[in-house]
C-alpha cells in the first residue's frame, strides 16, 4: 500500500492503495465516483474511459501510480451541471438504452472534439471505433458527435 | 370509450391502509427526478398515495411508480406514460420511479418476451384513469357539485360551471380517503394526449451524468466485495484449491468453497446454472480481490452423469445431465446422428408425395453457433442476510421467480426477502438466470456482511447461459408453374430445439411437414433477445429467398403470395399469425425502400418475420469491398401496434438491426474439451461503430391495436435481410453463421 496525491475533477485527493491498482478501481471503490465503467478490463470496450491531461485514456490500464500529478477529469467532472456539449447533444438525441457504455463513449467523444472540433464522419467513427455499445445505439451516438461539433 | 376494471385488485389493498395518514416519503426519490424540472415545481411536503402506482403531493407535483426492470427497453419512461395518459396528467410534472420487487402491487414485474407494453396496457390505464376518476369525486365533494360536470386537464380539475380550477395536489389527501370507484372509463385511442408523441428517456441526464445507476454501482456502509471461481470447462467440478498464496494478501477477507443450489434442489424455469460448486473471495476491494482470486490454484476434476431435479410450472421432471467435455467435432457427431431420427411437430397434407411429384426440389442446410449474451454491465449482485432477513439489490430481469431459489437455499421465507431492482446494463435474456443473486447471499450469510458479487468478463463469458447450438435443414417442392406445393423443415439443437412448427410458411402450402430434435448436453443454455425465432427467422427467410429464385419471383412478391393464400385458404387451424398484417408490413417496406429500385453500387436483400405478436420486415442496402461489408441502409418497418412513444421505439429497432447484423456477421462461441474458445471482448468479436449500418429508417405501420413487442421483434429477420444482400452482392449463400467466416473463407 501506498499513498497517492490525485487530482480528480479539479480535486486533490488521497488515497491508500496498492500501487498496481488500476484508477478505474480507485474511482469506483475508493473515491465513490462510479459513473466510469467496468466492462473488460483489457482495453477492449472503452466502459472505462476518462481524461488524463485531456486525452482519452482506458482507466481499467493506468496503475494509480502513472496517475499521479495528472488531471483527471471523469464523467462527473466533465461539466458541471451535466451540460457539457456532449452531454447537451446526447439529450439531444435520446441516445442512451440501457446506458451502462454512455459515459465512456461521451468522454471518449469530448477528447475528440477538444482535440478536433470539426471531425469528418470517418473520423468520427475512428474515434468511436474503441467504445462497444452492445445495445446498438452507434447511429445516435454518431448523430450526437456531429450536433456536438456544431454546437461548439 | 372503454370501460374496465380489470386492474388486478391487489393493485389497490394499500389504498385503504394508507387512507387517512396518506403520506408516503419515497426512499430513492433523487434517483429517479427530472431535477430541472422539480427546481420549477418545488418538492412537495406530503405525498398522498392513489394506488400502487401514483403518488401525488399536496402542491401537484406526480409520482408514477414504473413496476418493471429497465435494461434499455425504455419501459421506465413508456409504462408511467401510460398512466400518466389516462390520468390526464401534464408529463413535465411527473416523476418516475422505479418500484422494488412488489408482488402484492404488481405483476408480472419482469423483463422478458417484449410483453411488459402488452400485457400491462389495460392495468397501467386503469390505474391511472381509477386515480383520475378519485381526484374528481374528491372534488365533486369539496366543491359540492356532480362529478359528472368536472372535467380534467393537464393535472387540473376544472368545474366550468361556477368557474372552479384547482390543481391535483389540493384534492389528493381527500381523494386517497375515498371508496375505490369500481367502473372506470377509459380513453378513446383519439384522445390520447401523450401516448404516440415522442417523450425522452426520464434517466437520459442521470445516465449522462455518471449517477450510480447500475447494480454494479451499488453501495452500502461496510461493503465487502466477492467474486467466484467456477470451474474451466463444463462438464468439470471442483475437487480441491490451494489458497495458501492469497489468503493473507492484503485486505482479503475470506476464502471459502461454496454450494449455490442443493443438490437436491428441484429447480424452476429459469434456475439453470453451470456451475455450483464455486469458490468465493471476499475482501475490501476489487483489485484486492482479483489479485487473491489469481494466486489461487485449484484442481477440477470431470463431473459424473447426473439428475438434476426440474420444476416445470409446477410439474416435477427430472433430466439426465451427461458427462463428457464437450467440443466442436463431439458435438457434430451427435446432432448429425440425432437429426436422422427427428420428432414429427406437424405434419398437413401429404409431403411425401408433394417431393415425389416436384419439378424442382430445393434443399438447403443451415447452422449458427453458441452465443454469449454479453451484457455491458458484467453479472453482479448485492446481498445482505441478517438473521432472516435479506436485503439485496441488482440488475435481474426475472425478480419473481428468482425469491424462490433464493428462500429455498437459506431457509428464509419469501417475505422476509427484499428486492431492490436497479437498472440493468443490459440483459437480452441473460439476466433471467439469477444465480449470481443466490451466491452473493450464501457469501453474504457465511461472511455476516454486506457483500456485492462482481464476476470479471471472463467469468461472464465462460460461465454458461448460451444461446443454443443450432441446425435446420430445408426443403422445398415447387411443381412445374412453379407454385410451392411442399415445405419441409427439420430443425433442431445443443441443447435446445429451435423449431416454431406453426408459423409461416405453415399455412401457407399444402404439404407441409416440421421436425424437431434435441441433443442433452451439460452446457448450459437460455433464453437470447427472440429466443429460437432468431435462428429460425434467419434461416427460414435465407431459404424463401433461394426458393423465390428458384421459382423465378421477386422475393417480396413470392411471400406475398403465400401470404394470400394463408388468408383466403389457409391449411391447418394452428397457424399463429396474421397474415394481413404480416403482409402489410412487407408492403411497407416494399414502398417505403423503393423496392425493385435499387440504387446504383448497392445490393439489397429483403426479411420479414412475426414473433412476440409484432411483425417486422426489412431491407438491408450494402456494399461489399475487399472483403469488407459496409452497410448503407437498413429499412423497417415494424407493425407493434399503437406506438406508445416513437422515438423510443425507433431507437430500440435501431439498437435491434445493429445488434442483429453484429451477431449475424461476428457473433460465435466454440467449445474445446468444453473449454469456451473466447473469454472477452479481444476475442469475441462485437459490432463497432464503423461496421454498424450508416443509416436506419423505421416506419411503423399505423395501428389502433393494442400495442405490443418491440425490444425483440425487430432483431431475427435481419440476420436474413443481410444474408440475402450479402448473396447479390457476392453471388454466394450463406449458410453458416457467423458470415464473416465465408465471407474472408
Ligand atoms: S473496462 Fe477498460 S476498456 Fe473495457
Ligand atoms: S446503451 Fe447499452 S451498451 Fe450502450
Amino acid at each position: 500500500m501506498a499513498q497517492f496525491n490525485l487530482n480528480v475533477n479539479g480535486k486533490t485527493q488521497q488515497v491508500d492503495v496498492d500501487p498496481s491498482t488500476p484508477l478505474l478501481w480507485v474511482l469506483r471503490d475508493h473515491l465513490d465516483l462510479v459513473g466510469t465503467k467496468f466492462g473488460c478490463g483489457i482495453a477492449q470496450c472503452g466502459a472505462c474511459t476518462i481524461h488524463l491531461n485531456g486525452t482519452a485514456v482506458r482507466s481499467c490500464q493506468l496503475p494509480v501510480s502513472a496517475a499521479e500529478g495528472a488531471q483527471i477529469t471523469t464523467i462527473e467532472g466533465l461539466s458541471e451541471n451535466g451540460d457539457h456539449p456532449v452531454q447537451q447533444a446526447w439529450m439531444e438525441h435520446d441516445v442512451p438504452q440501457c446506458g451502462y457504455c454512455q459515459a465512456g463513449q461521451i468522454m471518449t467523444a469530448a477528447a475528440l472534439l477538444q482535440q478536433n472540433p470539426n471531425p469528418s464522419d470517418e473520423e468520427i467513427e475512428n474515434a468511436m471505433n474503441g467504445n462497444i455499445c452492445r445495445c446498438g445505439t452507434y447511429l445516435r451516438i454518431k448523430a450526437a458527435v456531429k450536433t456536438a461539433s456544431q454546437k461548439l | 370509450m372503454i370501460t374496465s376494471n380489470k386492474l388486478n385488485r391487489r393493485s389497490f389493498l394499500k389504498v385503504s391502509a394508507l387512507a387517512g395518514g396518506g403520506l408516503i416519503l419515497s426512499f430513492n426519490w433523487l434517483a429517479g427526478c427530472k431535477p430541472e424540472e422539480i427546481e420549477e415545481f418545488g418538492l412537495p411536503k406530503e405525498w398522498f398515495r392513489l394506488n400502487g402506482y401514483i403518488k401525488i403531493g399536496e402542491n401537484g407535483l406526480i409520482t408514477i411508480m414504473s413496476p418493471n426492470p429497465e435494461g434499455g427497453q425504455n419501459v421506465k419512461t413508456s409504462m408511467p406514460l401510460i398512466v400518466a395518459e389516462e390520468l390526464d396528467a401534464d408529463w413535465k410534472n411527473v416523476v418516475v420511479e422505479q418500484a422494488p420487487l412488489d408482488t402484492d402491487n404488481f405483476t408480472r414485474q419482469f423483463i422478458g418476451g417484449s410483453q411488459a407494453i402488452r400485457i400491462g396496457w389495460i392495468p397501467l390505464r386503469t390505474a391511472g384513469a381509477t386515480a383520475r376518476q378519485l381526484l374528481i369525486n374528491a372534488a365533486s365533494q369539496e366543491w359540492n357539485v356532480p362529478a359528472a360536470e368536472i372535467t380534467t386537464e393537464s393535472g387540473y380539475l376544472i368545474h366550468q360551471a361556477s368557474n372552479k380550477r384547482a390543481h391535483y395536489g389540493k384534492m389528493a389527501s381527500l381523494a386517497a380517503t375515498l371508496p375505490l370507484p369500481e367502473n372506470v372509463e377509459l380513453k378513446d385511442i383519439s384522445e390520447f394526449k401523450l401516448i404516440g408523441k415522442s417523450h425522452k428517456n426520464v434517466e437520459t441526464k442521470n445516465i449522462i451524468t455518471g449517477k450510480p445507476l447500475f447494480g454494479i454501482d451499488y453501495k452500502k456502509p461496510g461493503m465487502l466485495i466477492a467474486m467466484i471461481i467456477h470451474p474451466p470447462a463444463h462438464g468439470m467440478k471442483l475437487k480441491s484449491f490451494d489458497d495458501s498464496a492469497a489468503k493473507n494478501l492484503p485486505g482479503i477477507k475470506g476464502i471459502f468453497e461454496f454450494k449455490s443450489l442443493q443438490d437436491d434442489y428441484s429447480r424452476t424455469f429459469f434456475d439453470t446454472v453451470s456451475f455450483t460448486d464455486l469458490i468465493a473471495i471476499v475482501g475490501n476491494s476489487t483489485w484486492q480481490v482479483l489479485q487473491a482470486k489469481k494466486a489461487i490454484s485449484a484442481e477440477w476434476e470431470p463431473i459424473q452423469s447426473y439428475e438434476e431435479k426440474r420444476d416445470q410450472f409446477g410439474n416435477p421432471t427430472t433430466r439426465i445431465v451427461p458427462a463428457g467435455l464437450e467440443s466442436e467435432e463431439s458435438q457434430r457427431v451427435k446432432m448429425e446422428a440425432a437429426a436422422k431420427s427427428p420428432r414429427t411437430f406437424r405434419k398437413d397434407g401429404n409431403p411425401e408425395q408433394a417431393f415425389q411429384n416436384a419439378a424442382q426440389v430445393i434443399e438447403r442446410t443451415y447452422e449458427a453457433p453458441f452465443l454469449s449474451h454479453n451484457c455491458m454491465e458484467p453479472m453482479n449482485f448485492f446481498a445482505h442476510v441478517q438473521g432472516d432477513k435479506v436485503n439485496c439489490a441488482g440488475p435481474l430481469q426475472k425478480p419473481e421467480l428468482t425469491e424462490q431459489a433464493l428462500s429455498q437455499r437459506l431457509g428464509i421465507p419469501v417475505e422476509n426477502i427484499e428486492i431492490e431492482m436497479t437498472r440493468l446494463g443490459g440483459g437480452y435474456g441473460r439476466r433471467s438466470y439469477a444465480h449470481w443473486l443466490v451466491e452473493a447471499a450464501v457469501i453474504s450469510q457465511k461472511m455476516n456482511a454486506p457483500i456485492k458479487l462482481i464476476y470479471t468478463r471472463e467469468d461472464d463469458m465462460s460461465g454458461g447461459i448460451y444461446r443454443s447450438r443450432y441446425h435446420a435443414n430445408y426443403r422445398a417442392a415447387l411443381d412445374e408453374n412453379n407454385q410451392l406445393i411442399g415445405f419441409h423443415v427439420i430443425a433442431g439443437g445443443l441443447p435446445e430445439n429451435p423449431l416454431y412448427p406453426d408459423r409461416f410458411p405453415a399455412g401457407a402450402v399444402d404439404n407441409y411437414w416440421a421436425e424437431g430434435w434435441e441433443v442433452p448436453s451439460n452446457l448450459t443454455t437460455g433464453s437470447f433477445r427472440a429466443p429460437r425465432s432468431n435462428f429460425m427467422a434467419a434461416v427460414e427467410q435465407s431459404f424463401l429467398d433461394e426458393v423465390a429464385e428458384a421459382a423465378g419471383k421477386d422475393p417480396i412478391d413470392f411471400r406475398l403470395e403465400l401470404l394470400k393464400k394463408a388468408k383466403t385458404n389457409p391449411v391447418g387451424e394452428r397457424n399463429d399469425y396474421d397474415p394481413e398484417r404480416y403482409a402489410g408490413v412487407l408492403e411497407l417496406v416494399k414502398s417505403k425502400s423503393n423496392w425493385g429500385q435499387t440504387p446504383a453500387g448497392i445490393s439489397r436483400g429483403v426479411s420479414a418475420y412475426f414473433c412476440h405478436n409484432s411483425y417486422a420486415a426489412q431491407v438491408v442496402d450494402l456494399k461489399v469491398e475487399n472483403g469488407e461489408v459496409q452497410i448503407d441502409k437498413v429499412f423497417n418497418a415494424i407493425d407493434c401496434g399503437l406506438v406508445v412513444n416513437p422515438d423510443a421505439a425507433k431507437n430500440l429497432c435501431e439498437g435491434a438491426v445493429v445488434d442483429g447484423i453484429g451477431t449475424a456477421l461476428f457473433g460465435e462461441l466454440k467449445f474445446n474439451q468444453g473449454i469456451p474458445d473466447r473469454m472477452n471482448f479481444d476475442q469475441y468479436r462485437m459490432i463497432r461503430s464503423k461496421e454498424a449500418p450508416k443509416e436506419i429508417e423505421t416506419h411503423f405501420v399505423e395501428s389502433q391495436e393494442d400495442p405490443t413487442g418491440l425490444g425483440e421483434p425487430a432483431y431475427p429477420p435481419v440476420f436474413a435481410a443481410l444474408a440475402n444482400a450479402l448473396y447479390q452482392a457476392t453471388g454466394k449463400r450463406f449458410y453458416n453463421q457467423p458470415f464473416i467466416q465465408e465471407l474472408n473463407g
